[in-house]
C-alpha cells in the first residue's frame, strides 16, 4: 500500500479504481481500473460498446456509478451514493468534456459559446473573456466564424468550436469523445498536433476513440477497453 | 303502369305533400327563463315547467290563435335578433317598446306599463333622489336597455357612470356590496328583487315610463295584427288583469294604458324620461330628452352615420379590450414561467400542487371563474371589476402558458444541458442562460398564438360590467337592429389589435434566428 500511495501521489491526475456501472440487467462497466499522469495523452480504444463513452461520463460526473472510485486530483467520487453538490462544483473545475456531437449552445454564437462560461461560471471580465475566445478559434483556426450560429458550423467547424469552449475555461484535465468522428484527415492531423501542445502546457488529456491511426499519429498511450473492463 | 294511374297516383302525392305544406300549427315564442321572474321563469316547485305573466299572455295568444304554443330558449338580449331571423313566431320577455323596434320590428300594442326607478341603498336613500344626484358614481343596469341608454345620456349630462349588466339579479346584489350606488331598472323587476333582498330603497320618482310588448318580424304584420285583436280582447274582457293581479303586478297605471289602446289612441314608446332636460330645445332631434331619441340614439341617422355616432365608443371598449388582454397576457406569462419551472424543478409535492392547479384551471370554464373571482368571493374579498377580469384572465392563461414553458423546456436536448453543467455553469445559470432562452424560443409561436385567443376571450368579462368591444357591439346591435355595421366594425377593431401583433411576433422570430452578438 505504502507503494501503492506514493505512486499515486501528486504525479496522477486521474485515478479509477474498480468502477462498476450497471443500468437495468446491462452490465456496461465491471471493474474499471487504471491511473493518468499529469500532462499525458491517453486514448481509450475499443469497439462499439464496450464502455468508453461512459468512462469518460463518470470521470465527468455525468454518470452516477454503482461502485468504485474515482479520483481527480483531490477530488474523489464514490460509487453507490449520489455526488454531493460541492464535490460537483470542484470536479466541474477540474474536467473538461468535448462531446461526440458537440452540444454547441444553438442559441449562441461560436464565440459567445466560447465565453459564457469563463464570464458566468469563472467571473473573468467580459472583455478579457471574448480576448481569449478570439484566440481559441484562431488558434483552432475557426476565427472566420467567430459570428456564426452552431447550425451555420460545418462539423468539423462545430468541432473545433466546441474544443476552445472547452478549453476557455482552463481545465487540468480534457476529455473527448470521438474527436475525430466530424475531421478530414487533414483536419485529424491538424488536431493531433494541438492535442499534443496542450499535453505540452501540462495539460491531460484522455480521448475516446476507435480511429488507430490518430492515437499513433498523437503518441498516445492506449488503454484497451472491451466488454466493460480496461484490459 | 297505365298513364291515368300514374296520374292518379301523382295527384295523391300532391295532395298529400300539400297536407304537409301546410305551417305547423304551432305558436312559437322566444323568451329567457335565466332571472326572468316575473315574467318567465321556471317553476320553483317544477323545473322543467316555465311560469310567469309572459308564459301565461303567451298561452292566452296561442289559445286565441287555435295554436299551440311553444316555447324557444334564446338569451334576453337576443331575444329580438332571433325573432328577426325566424327562430320564432313572438318574443316575450319584458320586451321593451322602443322606436327602434317599432321601425325594424312589427312590435304588438303595449300590455304593460312599467316605469324605470332608481335603487339605492337605504343609508343613501335621502340625498340620492334622481340621477342627477349620482355625479360621478357608479349606476348599474341590465345591458341593452332602455335604462342603460338613458344611464349613457346621464353619463354625459350628470357625470355618471353607467354599468352594464348581463342580468337583474346581480346589479341589485352589487349595489348592496357597494359595487355600484345605484340601480335603475323597471320597477317590476326593482319591487321583485325587494322582496329577496334587503338593505336597498326603491325611489318613488320615475325616471322614464315604458312599455312591455310582444315583438314580431317586420315581415309577419298580419300575424301581429291578430295578436293584438286578441290583446285588446283580453283587456276588455278583464283576462289580462287576472293575470298582472295573479303576479302582483296589477297597479294604477294599467287600468289607463288599457283604456287608452281600447279608445283607438296611439301610445308613445318611452314619456316622462328625466334626462338633462333643462337647457335643451324639445325640438331638437338631438336632444336626449326626445323620447324619438330613446332607446336608439341613431334611429333616424343613417347606417353609416350610426356608426360614426358608435366610433367613439368602439374605440374606448377597443382600449379596454387590448389593455385588459396586454396586462393580463404579462401576468399569465410571469405565472406561467413560474408554474413551469415549478414542474419540472420542484419537489413532489410542488410538482402534484402544480399540476392540479393547471388541471383544475384548464379543466373548467374560464366564465365559471370569472364568475366565482367576481360575485363568488364577493363576500370575502370585494375586487373591482377590471381587476376581477385581470386576475381571472391571467389565472386561467396561466394554466396553459405554463404547459407550453413545460413543455418547451423539457425539449431543451440533454445534451445541451450536460455541455452547460460540465462547463462549471450552476443549475440556475443553465436555466437562465440555456434552457430557458432556448425554450423560449420553441414557445414563442404558441405564446403568439395565445396572445390572439386571449384578445377574443377577454370578451368574456363583459359579465363582470367590463365594457368591452364585442359587448359595446353587441349593444351597438341591439339598439339599431342589425349587425352588419357593428360586426364589420368590431371585426376590423380586433383585426387592427391581433394583425400587428402576429407580425410583431413573426419579427422576434426572425430575429432570433439571426446571429446574435
Amino acid at each position: 500500500m505504502e507503494g501503492a500511495d506514493r505512486v499515486n501521489g501528486n504525479n496522477f491526475v486521474l485515478r479509477l479504481r474498480d468502477v462498476h456501472l450497471r443500468r437495468g440487467t446491462r452490465v456496461v462497466l465491471s471493474g474499471v481500473t487504471f491511473d493518468v499522469t499529469r500532462g499525458a495523452l491517453v486514448a481509450i480504444m475499443g469497439p462499439s460498446g464496450s464502455g468508453k463513452t461512459t468512462v469518460l461520463r463518470t470521470i465527468a460526473g455525468l454518470e452516477p456509478f454503482d461502485a468504485g472510485r474515482v479520483a481527480i486530483d483531490e477530488v474523489t467520487l464514490d460509487g453507490g451514493a449520489p455526488v454531493p453538490a460541492p464535490t460537483l462544483r470542484q470536479l466541474r473545475r477540474k474536467v473538461g468534456f468535448v462531446f461526440q456531437f458537440h452540444h454547441l449552445f444553438e442559441h449562441l454564437t461560436a464565440l459567445k459559446n466560447v465565453w459564457l462560461a469563463p464570464v458566468h461560471a469563472h467571473g473573468v471580465a467580459l472583455p478579457e473573456a471574448q480576448h481569449r475566445a478570439r484566440e481559441l478559434l484562431r488558434a483552432l483556426g475557426v476565427e472566420h466564424r467567430e459570428q456564426a450560429l452552431p447550425r451555420e458550423l460545418s462539423g468539423g467547424e462545430a468541432q473545433r468550436v466546441a474544443i476552445a469552449r472547452a478549453l476557455a475555461v482552463d481545465p487540468p484535465l480534457l476529455l473527448m469523445d470521438e474527436p475525430t468522428a466530424s475531421l478530414d484527415a487533414a483536419r485529424r492531423g491538424e488536431l493531433g498536433d494541438l492535442l499534443r501542445g496542450l499535453t505540452g502546457q501540462n495539460r491531460t488529456i484522455v480521448v475516446a476513440t476507435h480511429d488507430e491511426e490518430f492515437a499513433r499519429f498523437c503518441g498516445a498511450r492506449v488503454l484497451r477497453m472491451e466488454n466493460g473492463v480496461v484490459q | 303502369m297505365s298513364r291515368p294511374y300514374i296520374l292518379v297516383v301523382l295527384a295523391i302525392l300532391v295532395f298529400a305533400s300539400v297536407g304537409h305544406a301546410q305551417p305547423p300549427r304551432e305558436f312559437r315564442w322566444a323568451g329567457d327563463p335565466e332571472g326572468g321572474a316575473p315574467f318567465v321563469e321556471a317553476d320553483p316547485a317544477h323545473p322543467d315547467k316555465l311560469v310567469g305573466f309572459d308564459v301565461e299572455i303567451a298561452d292566452l295568444i296561442a289559445r286565441g290563435l287555435g295554436r299551440t304554443p311553444r316555447f324557444v330558449l334564446v338569451a334576453f338580449d337576443s331575444i329580438v335578433q332571433a325573432v328577426a331571423r325566424g327562430d320564432a313566431d313572438v318574443g316575450m320577455s319584458g320586451i321593451e317598446d322602443t322606436p327602434a323596434r317599432r321601425a325594424t320590428m312589427a312590435p304588438t300594442i303595449p300590455y304593460y306599463e312599467f316605469r324605470e326607478v332608481l335603487s339605492v341603498r337605504d343609508a343613501d336613500a335621502p340625498r340620492l333622489r334622481t340621477l342627477a344626484d349620482f355625479a360621478g358614481r357608479r349606476v348599474g343596469t341590465l345591458g341593452s336597455t332602455i335604462a342603460y341608454d338613458i344611464l349613457l345620456r346621464a353619463e354625459r349630462d350628470y357625470g355618471l357612470k353607467a354599468v352594464s349588466y348581463d342580468d337583474d339579479v346581480h346589479p341589485y346584489s352589487d349595489l348592496i356590496l357597494g359595487r355600484v350606488d345605484g340601480v335603475l331598472l323597471d320597477n317590476v323587476l326593482a319591487e321583485r328583487r325587494h322582496r329577496v333582498i334587503h338593505g336597498f330603497t326603491v325611489q318613488p320618482q320615475s325616471v322614464a315610463i315604458g312599455h312591455y310588448v310582444g315583438v314580431l318580424a317586420a315581415g309577419n304584420a298580419p300575424l301581429r295584427d291578430a295578436v293584438n285583436e286578441i290583446l285588446l280582447r283580453a283587456m276588455r274582457d278583464g283576462t289580462l288583469e287576472r293575470i298582472f293581479r295573479k303576479w302582483n303586478v296589477w297597479n294604477d297605471d294599467q287600468p289607463a294604458l288599457h283604456a287608452q289602446l281600447l279608445a283607438g289612441l296611439p301610445v308613445a314608446p318611452i314619456s316622462g324620461v328625466d334626462s338633462g332636460a333643462k337647457a335643451a330645445n324639445p325640438a331638437n332631434p338631438q336632444n336626449p330628452a326626445n323620447p324619438a331619441n330613446l332607446g336608439n340614439p341613431a334611429n333616424l341617422a343613417s347606417p353609416w352615420e350610426s356608426a360614426r355616432l358608435y366610433l367613439p365608443s368602439l374605440l374606448r371598449a377597443s382600449v379596454v379590450t387590448i389593455v385588459l388582454s396586454c396586462l393580463s397576457m404579462a401576468m399569465a406569462i410571469g405565472l406561467g414561467v413560474l408554474i413551469a419551472s415549478g414542474r419540472v424543478y420542484g419537489a413532489r409535492p410542488l410538482r402534484a400542487a402544480l399540476l392540479g392547479y393547471v388541471e383544475l384551471m384548464r379543466g373548467t370554464p374560464i366564465l365559471l371563474q370569472l364568475f366565482v373571482l367576481y360575485y363568488g368571493l364577493a363576500a370575502a374579498v370585494r375586487l373591482p371589476a377590471f381587476v376581477a377580469a385581470l386576475l381571472g384572465l391571467a389565472l386561467n392563461y396561466a394554466a396553459y402558458e405554463s404547459e407550453i414553458y413545460r413543455g418547451a423546456l423539457e425539449a431543451v436536448s440533454t445534451g445541451q444541458l450536460e455541455a452547460a453543467r460540465t462547463l462549471g455553469l450552476s443549475e440556475l445559470q443553465v436555466l437562465t442562460l440555456v434552457r430557458g432562452p432556448q425554450a423560449f424560443r420553441l414557445a414563442l409561436a404558441p405564446m403568439t398564438n395565445d396572445f390572439v385567443a386571449m384578445l377574443k376571450d377577454s370578451s368574456l368579462v363583459s359579465v363582470l360590467t367590463v365594457m368591452e368591444l364585442t359587448k359595446q357591439t353587441q349593444i351597438f346591435a341591439t339598439n339599431i337592429g342589425s349587425w352588419v355595421i357593428p360586426g364589420t366594425l368590431c371585426a376590423a377593431l380586433y383585426l387592427a389589435m391581433s394583425l400587428p401583433l402576429a407580425a410583431l411576433a413573426r419579427r422576434l422570430e426572425q430575429r432570433w434566428k439571426a446571429p446574435t452578438a
